[in-house]
């Protein structure tokens, strides 16, 4: 790509003072300023006061250059000067940075190192959560650990194997009525109640239900990729985008199979060995740990095998892969059905520990959102893919408290933005994937993880 | 069949649905020619043209319906509009969410997180600045029955959409056909880094082809709002239908995205009839589903961009 400025016409030269303005504002000093300046009137809308229906411009009316807008754009300057007097300041911190840098470099290749930062990271993950407050118990239950699971699940399909899945959740909502079919009781006696108008003629504990939503699942993905796989990045997104939008609605329009759109309520809680999980969240947040950590520990090992260099084999450039005799197709399926079952798993745990489950828990934007955790923490990359979750989910639940809840995905959208301008590679990407990302930048490969053709190559 | 005693009717209404999905999915697809990305954000380039051309009709139509030529000249302004606004934040968008992205070679899920971004934070902004509820678009004109084909009403609003579709695709055809611009973007299409050795600001035509499709889907945004309502999410549903039919037709050719959209609209209108209308996005995604696995570049194949 050139980036050139582009050169003035005829008709406005001559040495004005415009013209000097436009020139200075095309240098990058220019350019920067413009940036900040637009980055803090964005902020001073997204901050400022709302409007409604019947008076549509009473937002911007009210805060039209206000002190609070002018606020902001102070504020802008200031981040411009900061920017352009950064080169000068970069040079003082560079020793420090570099001594960082290095200890960050030597910790990553020590074993011991890692070995040690993820027991205390499982040990927070132990014993901090029973000091929490309920709310922040429930959103660590019903939220950060269910989508981590997912999270992990999609990692091993877009990040392992360079699978666009759109439809993810459609996984997740398998798993999950199926715990709701098969925890259904067949009698009516007290206390004993059928979540579906259907039910088996048996009751399963929701232990057992795991290999069944695993098997539905793994059933549900080899159907849609067997055809679907052969299709190339974009499309094989808008197929699976199809798919999981599909499933959503045949289950909210098949009312005598799944309630339709009341959903499926009174999915029993988990049971074993005589204990019985309640509505109590520390016992349930136990649960999903060990189901997360062992996931976890599978999925690395899978990363490290055959199977996992035959997926970046396939990622990386899948007519490669195939002329070396990697049989892509079923590597390919083997990823999209293991993140599929991934996603089964999650889809069970969050029945039983909600009890209720309805279509609106499956709607596109969180086929989205997983996507974007994914994303978000680094491709390929386990650690990532929880942190990343985590993160994104914390952030508008501490939102919460300082802006209206129907305002949080403003900020969301914008720090995918900016995240994505700053740092595309996501927060702990995996080493050959920021290192595949490095070449591209410097101009060496594609960095696409996709399979699909290059800009403009045929 | 279920949809025989009353084909004409479905018919006409799937061509207005489908002429909408048309113009949105021409934003989609010109971006994909030039890009071979997916504009996620491109429903909300469609929902600000909703709103813009909801704040000049707002402003200039009092309590009683215009009629007659005004009623003409308020349609026009509102689609003007509606068309600058949608072009102004597709060429913001391709600034702030591109732009950058594309300098350092990032990846293409880069580019398709931060349009979801995007895509986020423009239905947030515009449901805090406007409020979350559907606003009625005030009456440019009285609808009702203009004439019947084979026994179905055609209404007023039928041929608004129909007329002002028309002649914004037509347009669109001849600026790709015979212009500078559009020679650009077919140069680009084809292969970008050979049309930057000839000379080609790649830079300039990519901003540009994101405002052509901007002007599009504001200008369909306004229309929508017409027959429908304006609401900060007004654009997710078309904006699916819009992609399945980009792609249905062929994605990056941008007469298979016309085809793509007045099919879907089409087989969408008759397939309700069959089934209750709950059925409905179902029956559009099965479609594609069922083109991208016989024919998987879609009806009229992909990538015409050379030579449409």
């Amino acid at each position: 790509m050139t980036t050139e400025p582009t050169p003035m016409t005829g008709s406005e030269q001559g040495p004005s003072r415009t013209n000097a303005v436009m020139a200075w504002s095309r240098t990058r000093n220019g350019r920067v300023l413009g940036a900040c300046l637009f980055g803090a009137l964005v902020l001073a809308l997204m901050t400022g006061p709302s409007g409604s229906a019947q008076h549509l411009t009473a937002g911007v009316r009210g805060s039209w250059l206000s002190t609070h807008v002018i606020g902001f754009l102070i504020f802008g300057v200031v981040l411009w000067l900061l920017i352009i007097s950064g080169s000068r300041l970069r040079g003082r911190v560079q020793p420090v940075t570099e001594v960082i840098a290095g200890v960050r470099e030597r910790a990553l290749v020590s074993k011991p190192v890692i070995y040690a930062g993820y027991a205390v990271a499982l040990l927070i993950a132990i014993l901090v959560p029973p000091q929490l407050s309920v709310f922040w118990q429930q959103v660590l239950v019903s939220q950060i650990g269910i989508f981590v699971l997912l999270t992990i699940g999609l990692n091993v399909v877009v990040g392992f194997a360079g699978l666009l899945d759109l439809g993810y959740i459609a996984f997740y909502a398998i798993g999950a009525y199926t715990a709701a079919y098969f925890t259904g009781y067949p009698d009516s006696k007290p206390g004993h109640i059928s979540p579906l108008p259907v039910h088996p003629p048996f009751h399963l504990n929701p232990f057992l239900v795991f290999p069944l939503a695993v098997i539905a699942c793994i059933i549900a993905g080899v159907l849609l990729g067997t055809p679907t796989l052969r299709l190339r990045g974009d499309y094989l997104a808008i197929v699976t985008l199809g798919f999981g939008e599909i499933v959503r609605i045949t289950i909210n329009n098949s009312e005598s199979v799944t309630n339709g759109p009341r959903g499926a309520f009174g999915i029993p809680h988990f049971s074993a060995f005589g204990y019985h999980w309640t509505l109590s969240l520390i016992p349930y947040w136990y649960l999903l740990l060990t189901v997360i950590v062992i996931t976890l520990i599978l999925f690395r090992q899978l990363e490290n095998s055959r199977v996992g260099r035959a997926w970046t084999a396939i990622r990386e450039d899948e007519v490669a892969a195939a002329a070396t005799g990697i049989p892509t197709l079923k590597y390919k399926l083997m990823a999209f059905a293991i993140g599929a079952s991934t996603s089964g798993l999650a889809g069970v745990i969050f029945a039983s520990e909600i009890g209720f489950v309805a279509p609106d828990n499956f709607i596109l934007i969180n086929s989205l959102l997983v996507l974007v955790y994914v994303i978000f923490g680094g491709m390929g990359s386990l650690p990532g893919a929880v942190i990343g979750a985590s993160f994104l989910i914390w952030l508008p639940n501490v939102l919460r408290d300082h802006v209206p809840p129907q305002d949080r995905f403003i900020y969301f959208g914008a720090l995918l933005v900016v995240m994505m301008i700053f740092r595309p590679q996501g927060v702990i990407p995996s080493r050959r994937r920021a290192r595949e990302l490095g070449l591209a930048e410097a101009g060496v490969g594609g960095a696409d993880a996709l399979g699909g053709s290059e800009p403009g190559a045929a | 069949m279920c949809f025989t005693h009353s084909f004409w009717q479905l018919t006409i209404s799937g061509l207005s649905d489908g002429m909408l999905y048309a113009l949105i999915a021409l934003g989609y697809t010109l971006v994909y020619g030039v890009l071979q990305l997916i504009n996620f954000a491109h429903s909300e380039v469609f929902m600000s043209g909703g709103f813009g051309g909801l704040f000049v009709v707002q402003a200039l139509v009092g309590s009683k319906t215009p009629h007659g030529a005004s009623s003409v000249m308020l349609v026009l302004l509102g689609v003007i509009v509606g068309a600058l606004v949608g072009g102004s934040i597709a060429f913001i968008l391709e600034r702030v969410a591109y732009r950058p992205l594309r300098r350092r070679n990032a990846p293409k899920l880069a580019f398709l997180i931060s349009a979801i971004g995007a895509s986020l934070f423009l239905v947030n902004i515009a449901g805090k600045q406007f409020g979350r509820l559907a606003i009625p678009m005030p009456d440019l004109y009285t609808n009702g029955n203009v004439f019947s084909v084979f026994g179905a009403d055609v209404q007023t609003n039928f041929v608004v959409i129909a007329i002002a579709a028309a002649i914004m695709l037509v347009f669109l055809d001849r600026l790709v056909a015979q212009t500078r611009l559009g020679q650009g973007i077919r140069a680009v299409a084809q292969d970008a880094d050979t049309a930057s050795l000839m000379g080609v600001n790649i830079d300039r035509v990519i901003s540009q082809t994101f405002v052509v499709g901007g002007l599009l889907g504001g200008a369909a945004g306004f229309l929508f709002g017409l027959v429908f309502n304006v609401q900060y999410n007004m654009g997710f549903t078309p904006g699916i239908k819009a992609f399945t039919a980009a792609v249905l037709g062929g994605i990056g050719n941008i007469r298979g995205a016309v085809l793509g959209g007045l099919v879907l609209g089409v087989v969408e209108n008759l397939g309700v009839s069959c089934v209750q209308s709950a059925w409905r996005d179902v029956i559009a995604f099965g479609i594609l589903v069922l083109v991208l696995l016989f024919r998987p570049t879609g009806i009229l194949g992909e990538r015409l961009g050379r030579s449409a």
